[in-house]
This record gives structure tokens, sequence and C-alpha cells, in this order.
């Protein structure tokens, strides 16, 4: 069947016109359709290198799912999907598909890649809607495993050992399941249903959800090991701690972390009328960083109503944020100061943000990071006007956990130190994704959830 | 959910309500507090633990209804349920060590002095109170005060009981007359805690000021609580919600706390007016 579609482009997912979209938190990207997602799957040309697999940091058997959906094999694409992703629904729509499989795909070279991430998501959205999801519950193996942090790391955790027979309880302390799923990434691009239908499948395998239960502080570690009888704990606990500039102003009223203003909306539903959670009613918002997160705070600001500037200190080239958000922010809107950066938040007389004062950046030698470091244009001083700033500087690691533990090994930044398999200086103690790494993406802390399960199972059988 | 236990009225508008709630009585302990939602559609409130019970799995709170969810809240019985209580957040008050501490509440704040009082006395330490309210019809939790303080002033502003006046009237009367306190423990209002701050300042005595800030979280995710405290941005969550009173930028925090007047003021017109229409 070397019916191999030859098209250079890929087929491009309908998206809500942008006037339509900016007065409501719906979904923006409308997924493929059966027909679609075929002929798209059939650009795939089987390559022999399959560099793509090797871009996915867990490894899906990305040509094996593509060849399944090309014969119309929707269910089937789907088990082999979730063989190694347990949330390709999520994936689908929040992996930098651009740096990871989708960078390395052969077609990339000459016309754009295969539209892998669409079919991820179309592929797990087929199956949320037409596959039997019934189950088998594992026969349990007598073991209680305890999962801390309901983001990805710990779902993808929970469930791996849910499937080997473990008795899982995943503790979470806000009242809901799901982590950065639910708080922090806004419904437009990953619809709260999703998230939802993935946590009521694990509970279906068997995992008691426990929210409102902030583990060091309700319950602690040893406790949970001790009279709670947990055999092995898994850290997920993320990096949810906002790190601001630390510049003048930074304290005065109309000043919020990303995490503030993020979980208000989607966590707290601030964006419904009549929600009992306020959010500042802001007419002109700065957003000062260019990730992901960046991103998400200036396109909610902008359904709020607001005009909103993104402020960078780089240049539009090094933006960390997914390629599709930034083009989906600007088709909003969106202004973006590049090469700009904050040295002084400004307030009137009632210590309300009045302005946000910026000086132009050029760029200077690589840093550490290997990107080119700005520098300082000398005199370049403004002031952009502004009634509201939102910093979306990044996250360190939580470090509330780790304070009320003893013996627990961490870095200077908070960080659980782990090594690969997630062992950490405590013995039954595992820990991974963002809460050991810092804050990174979705599907390298899903990786280091499965990597832990597995590791947390041979602990158990070597015990 | 957790059902309400109990429900009493301490004063107009200040309400007890006690809570089934195990988890977050397990390890409560003075000057801690949980995060609430009344309901499903509800926003997540900190309030400060009145009191717990470990063995029998209950935490109170003693609130007033000045808000919105407070007014709901209110509106709830003893048998009826909330949809969470998250706790205990925040690090408890330290009480070691101290021998003879003023403890200074005002207003519904005396609901957070008097376990803190409870437990400087409990350690052994000499307690004085000054709880102050603006009328005598305010003043809450005297009998409680009364049982582990050394001493208890009480002040009103109307003077319809104890000193006419604030609670820093009694306080610095005391420091002028030479005595002096290893610790002073101060929680009410912010403009209170800033004046009992400067009482104690010339004096050099160790004065904390437990905060109640705006939160969301309450676990340190959103920084919504942070406060300036000797020129360092703190979260009041997770670093306090004790702080040194005579490092704290009370003007600012005073500021932040209006941050959402105007949607508070509207929330509050528009619970009563439908509370009204359910009334008729």
């Amino acid at each position: 069947m070397a019916d191999f579609n030859m098209t250079k482009n890929k087929y491009t997912m309908s998206v809500r016109d942008p006037s339509d979209r900016c007065s409501d938190f719906r979904e923006v990207t409308l997924g493929y359709d059966e027909e679609a997602a075929i002929s798209e799957a059939k650009r795939c040309i089987r390559c022999k290198t399959r560099p793509c697999v090797s871009g996915c940091p867990v490894g899906v058997d990305i040509p094996e799912f593509l060849s399944l959906v090309a014969d119309g094999k929707f269910e089937e694409a789907y088990e082999v999907i979730s063989g190694s992703n347990p949330l390709p629904a999520v994936t689908g729509r929040v992996c930098p598909q651009e740096t990871q499989c989708e960078g390395k795909c052969t077609r990339g070279i000459k016309g754009e890649p295969v539209a892998i991430g669409c079919l991820e998501r179309f592929v797990a959205d087929y199956h949320r809607e037409h596959g039997a999801n019934v189950q088998e519950k594992p026969s349990p193996n007598g073991h209680r495993i305890a999962v801390v942090g309901s983001g990805p790391s710990g779902l993808a955790c929970a469930g791996d050992l849910a499937r080997l027979g473990y008795s899982v309880t995943l503790f979470e302390a806000l009242h809901l399941a799901g982590g950065v799923l639910v708080y922090g990434i806004p419904e437009f691009r990953l619809p709260k249903d999703i998230v939802a239908f993935e946590i009521g499948r694990l509970r279906d395998l068997g995992v008691e959800v426990v929210t409102d239960a902030a583990v060091g502080r309700s319950v602690t570690v040893e406790e949970l090991m001790g009279e709670f009888a947990f055999e092995a704990v898994y850290l997920a606990t993320g990096a949810g701690l906002p790190r601001f500039m630390h510049i003048k102003g930074e304290n005065s009223i109309g000043v919020f972390s990303a995490n503030e203003y993020l979980t208000r909306i989607n966590l707290m539903k601030a964006y419904t009328e009549g929600a009992a959670t306020p959010v500042f009613p802001a007419k002109k918002v700065a957003v000062v960083g260019g990730g992901n997160v960046a991103m998400d705070a200036a396109r909610c600001a902008r359904r709020m109503g607001a005009e909103v500037t993104v402020v960078y200190r780089r240049g539009e080239r090094e933006l960390p944020a997914r390629r599709e958000e930034i083009g989906h922010a600007k088709e909003e809107g969106i202004i973006f100061r590049f090469l700009t950066n904050p040295v002084e938040i400004l307030a009137d007389e009632t210590n309300a943000v009045c302005g946000l004062r910026c000086v132009e950046m050029k760029l200077g030698e690589e840093d550490a990071s290997g990107r080119a470091r700005p520098v300082a244009v000398e005199g370049s001083d403004f002031v952009l006007e502004a009634d509201c700033v939102i910093m979306a500087l990044g996250t360190s690691p939580n470090p509330l956990l780790a304070r009320t533990m003893t013996g627990l090994k961490c870095g200077p930044h908070g960080e659980i130190v782990a090594d690969e398999t997630g062992r950490t200086s405590l013995q039954g103690v595992f820990a991974g994704g963002d809460a050991v790494t810092g804050s990174a993406t979705v599907i390298l802390a899903m990786g280091a959830g499965k990597r832990a399960a597995k590791s947390i199972d041979e602990y158990i059988r070597s015990k | 959910m957790h059902k309400i236990l109990e429900k009493k009225k301490l004063a107009e508008g200040i309400i007890y309500m006690l809570f089934e709630a195990p988890m977050a009585a397990r390890r409560a302990r003075a000057g801690q507090f949980v995060i609430l939602r009344v309901d499903e559609e509800g926003e997540r409130i900190p309030l400060t633990i009145a009191d717990s019970d470990a063995a029998a799995g209950t935490v109170a709170v003693i609130f007033q209804s000045v808000g919105a969810t407070t007014m709901t809240l209110a509106e709830k019985e003893a048998g009826d349920t909330i949809a969470d209580l998250l706790g205990p957040l925040g690090n408890p008050t330290e009480t070691e060590g101290a021998k003879s501490v003023a403890v200074v509440g005002g207003g519904v704040g005396c609901a957070i002095a008097y376990p803190v009082a409870k437990a400087f006395a409990r350690q052994g330490a000499s307690v004085t109170s000054i709880i102050g309210a603006r009328t005598k019809d305010l003043v809450i939790l005297q009998e409680g005060f009364q049982a582990v303080s050394h001493r208890l002033y009480v002040t009103t502003d109307d003077g319809t009981m104890g000193e006419k006046g604030n609670v820093c009237i009694p306080l610095r009367r005391m420091l002028e007359a030479g005595e002096r306190f290893d610790r002073v423990f101060t929680v009410g209002p912010l403009p209170m805690m800033k004046y009992v701050a400067e009482a104690t300042r010339p004096y050099s005595i160790k004065t904390i000021a437990s905060m109640n800030p705006i939160m969301v979280d309450g676990t340190g995710m959103c920084g919504c609580c942070r406060v300036t405290v000797g020129g360092e941005m703190k979260f009041a969550c997770v670093d306090g919600p004790d702080f040194d009173a005579h490092l704290i930028d009370f003007d600012e925090a005073m500021g932040r706390l209006k941050t959402y007047s105007a949607f508070e003021k509207h929330a509050r017109e528009r619970h009563c007016n439908l509370f009204h229409k359910e009334v008729k």
C-alpha cells in the first residue's frame, strides 16, 4: 500500500475565526475529520530512519500509528499511541511538536512535516467519542503506592502503576485534579472535559483521587509511609512557585503572576458570568515573558476584553512558546514588543498600576542556555501604558513539601534531586516531572512519571 | 464534602462554625489557616483556624460575614455541607520559649488571637490579652480570653465596654510604665497592627503580626498573598502568615487588600438582592 500523499504542505486543521473566538473561551482549533486525517497520515513515507520516534520524549511508535490512521484503523492507532503516552488528547494539543517529532520529520526537509500532533489529537478524540472505553481492572497485587500531585507526571505514574495491579492513591492540594492541565492551560487550548475524562479513566482503573490534601501540611510523607502504610511515594508536585522580576512597583495593585491570573480564570472560571471569583478588570495589559504561559495569559486577557501587549526581552526568533500559540496570539490582535525589558512598574497615588517603564535590548553573546544574552541599550527608556501587568517569567519547584521533609536532597533552586529512574535520597521515595527538572513540558513530566512507575514496580518486587 | 457540625452566632455578623474535617484537623496548630469553598461554583477563601480537635476530626472557624462568600457561608446551618476544606496551611505561630507575652486582637481578629493566647498559656507563658472591638456587642470570646490570660483588657471605640479607644492605649500605657514583654502577638485590621508595631518599636520588643491577605490556592502557587517584609517579597501562605511586625510594609498591604474592592462591592450587592428575593 505505497499510496503516499506527496503534497508538500500539511493539511490545515480548521481554526475558529479570530473575531469570533476572542469573545469566548471555547476551543480555538477544531481538529481533523476522518477524511483529512487519512489523507494527512498518508504523507508519512515510512522512512527507515524514523527520526520522529527519536524526537518523541516518550518514544511513541509514530510511523506505526500513522500507518494505521492511513488505513482508517483509528482504534488500533489509539492502542499504539496509548501504549507509550497515556494522555494523547492532551499532548496532541500542547506538545511543542515543532521541536520534537515534527521537527525531525523527513518530509520537513522539502516542505512541511507530517502533522503528527494534529493526528495524535484526532486519534485520541476519535477514541474518546467512539471507543469502547472499557478498561479491565487489573487484579490487585496488594501493594499500596501514594502519588503526590495530579498533574501530567502524577497522572502518568498513577495510571501505569494501577495497570500493574497496584492500589494507588493520588493526592491533590487543589479542589480539582489535573494540576497545570486544569489551573494553567486555558479551556480554549485544552478543554477541561478532556482532563476530567482522563481522570475518570484513572478512577475506573481503581485509582483513588483525594483532593484538598496538601501533602506536607495535611499529612506528611513520613506519615504516608508510616501509619498510612504506603510502600512507596511518588512526588510529582510540579514547579508551581511563580517568579517575579523584583523591580520597583511589583506589588502595586494590578500586578499578577501568570499563575494567579490563569488560576482565577481557568480553575476558578472567573470568566463566566456571575462567577464568585474575581478577575482584575484591566483595559491595557502588559504580559512579561515569551513562553506558552505568557501566550496563555495574553490570550485570556484578550478574551476578558483588554488590549494586550507581550513584552519580551529577546527577539521573535527566540520566543520559547509553541509556534501555533504565537500565531494564534497574533491573529487575535495581541501586540508583541520584542527586545524590550521592564525596569519599573509605575503606579498612581492609589498604588494602582499606570504604566511599565521599559528599556530596549539588543542581543549579545550566547549565555549558558545557548541563547543570545540580551543587553540593555543605554538611554532607551520609554513608558508603556498599562493598568495591569502579568508576570510570566517561569516558575520554580514548590518548596512546600520539601521543607516539611527531613533527608530529602534538594538542589539550589528547591528542585528535588532524583536520578533517571526517579529515585531520591530517601528509600521508597521517588520524584519526577517539573519538581525535579524545573518548569518543562507536559510530555517530559509524563515521561518521568512512566519511568518512575517502572522503577517503583522494580523496587517493590525486589523488597 | 464537609459537614457543618455546629453553628453559633458570637455577635452581630460574627459566626462560629465547626466542620467535620479529619484531614485538616490531624495536624492543625494555632496560627494556621484553612481554605474553603462553600459550593461547587464557590470562591476559595482563607479562614484562620479558631480551634481544632484531631481525635474528633473537627476544625472550627470564626468569620465575619462581610463579603459575598462569607455571607453565603453564614446562611448555612448545622447539618449542611460545604464543598471543600483544605488545611492546615501556613506555619503555626511560634510560642516556644516565651515567658511573658501580650496578645493583641482587634475585631474578628480576636478569633485568631484566642487560640494563640491559649497556646502561649499552655506552654507556661504569662499572657496579657488586649482585645478590642467597635462596640460592646461586637466583643467576642471574652470568657475564653479570661480563662487563659493572666490579665485581660477590653477596649471599645465607643466606650460601651471596657476602656474607650483602641487596643494601643492600654498597650502603650503598660510599656510606658516600664512593663516589658518578651513577645507581642497581634492580629486584626491592618491599621491596628501597624499601630501596635509602632507602639512596641521604641522598646525593641519582638512583635509578630498575623497577616490575612487575599489568597487563591494557599500553597505558594499564585503569589497573590505577597507581602513585603524587610524589603523582601514573602508569600503569606507558605512563608507566613506570621511575620515580624516591625519589618512589614503595612501601607502596601492595605493597598493590596483593595485590589478587588469594586468586584466585591458588586458581588455583595448582588448577593443581598438575591437573598432579599428569596426571603420575599
